[in-house]
């Protein structure tokens, strides 16, 4: 035996700290890629959240910067993110869309009439079948596209003034979408 | 204390239960041989939002949807158990495939193992190989004269 040979199982250990630190620091679910991620956001078909009658589309959401943002009254990390939602529609001209996912009608109008409505547009997923077509498995998730729909950016879990900061904001500023200097209310 | 000990027992039991159940959704199905593609199929994925169980064995809400739709395209739009696969695939990502593709980007989780087991059965090889050969202890003039020396001190 060599002496070097005596340093194989220190190589074989720092080996199996190398792998184990980038195997597990890529085991955060919520940072799955999205499948989606650079294609253009999926056809669909969904009636509006107070007009069940009016059929909105994917040509009705094209056109400027838009988050689509995966909202339900079930899910308490929505009513955390909500503000932020508030914040941005009041300060930007980013378009937002909802999708009241898997939920009810009647109190998704009431959840926005009592804490305020940042959406342009909400429409209904009752069943969950728009979700599976978005590849979302759960609320809430956004989505940014740009104006020919492109998903340029996917947020599973709660967009909050973090990610804002540091993911939507500076891919907005790309889009020519920049925050208005308003006069902080509060808040986080 | 002793009567947080039923709330204790009611909490294994319900938990225990819940483990236990197994989710069944009732769907209709023209042919055997679909029920049987969509009991495989749903056996195939990976719930995306459960750790590690697949979509037969989710409750997860998430799960019963990608069941749904496993079915719809199975029974309604008359999909191949490929085009299943690529439909599910380009909506949550290779995370929903048990196995990953063999791709450029996958090539080192497929190969290492292989090339790991190919490097341990060489490493076998070579210490059995040494272990076998008798280890020749050569002696030299000098050494056979302080032998003698002390066999025959005795």
């Amino acid at each position: 035996m060599s002496r070097l040979s005596l340093f194989i199982p220190l190589g074989v250990f720092a080996l199996i700290l190398v792998v184990g630190w980038f195997g597990f620091s890529l085991d955060d679910r919520r940072q799955m890629p999205s499948a989606l991620l650079d294609k253009p956001f999926p056809e669909f078909a969904a009636p509006s959240l107070y007009d069940e009658a009016r059929i909105v589309t994917r040509a009705d959401i094209l056109g400027r910067p838009t988050l689509v943002n995966v909202w339900a009254t079930w899910c308490t990390t929505c009513k955390a993110e909500h503000a932020e939602l508030m914040r941005i529609a009041e300060r930007t001209d980013v378009q937002l869309i909802g999708v009241n996912y898997k939920d009810d009608v009647a109190k998704a109008q009431r959840w926005l009439a009592d804490f305020g409505d940042p959406y342009d547009m909400v429409v209904v997923d009752p069943d969950g079948v728009l979700g599976v077509e978005l590849g979302v498995t759960g609320a809430p998730e956004t989505f940014l596209l740009d104006g020919e729909g492109k998903i340029l950016y996917k947020r599973v879990a709660d967009v909050n003034r973090r990610i804002w900061r540091d993911e939507l904001a500076p891919r907005l500023a790309q889009l020519g979408i920049v925050e208005k200097d308003l006069p902080e209310r509060g808040g986080r | 204390m002793t009567r947080s000990i039923p709330v204790f027992l009611l909490a294994i039991c319900s938990a225990v239960s819940a483990w236990a159940a197994t989710p069944v959704d009732v769907y209709h199905f023209d042919t055997q041989e679909q029920e049987a593609r969509y009991k495989a199929l749903i056996e195939e994925f990976r719930c995306p939002k459960c750790l590690n169980t697949n979509l037969a064995g989710s409750d997860a809400p998430i799960a019963q949807d990608m069941r749904r739709t496993v079915h719809d395209l199975v029974v309604g739009e008359g999909f191949s158990d490929q085009q299943v696969r690529d439909y599910l695939r380009e909506r949550y990502g290779d995370f929903v495939l048990y196995d990953p593709p063999f791709e450029p980007r996958t090539y080192a989780i497929w190969l290492v193992p292989i090339g790991l087991g190919l490097l341990g059965m060489v490493a076998i090889f070579l210490l059995v190989s040494r272990a076998r050969q008798p280890a020749e202890h050569s002696l030299d003039a000098a050494d056979r004269k302080r032998i003698e020396a002390l066999l025959q001190d005795d």
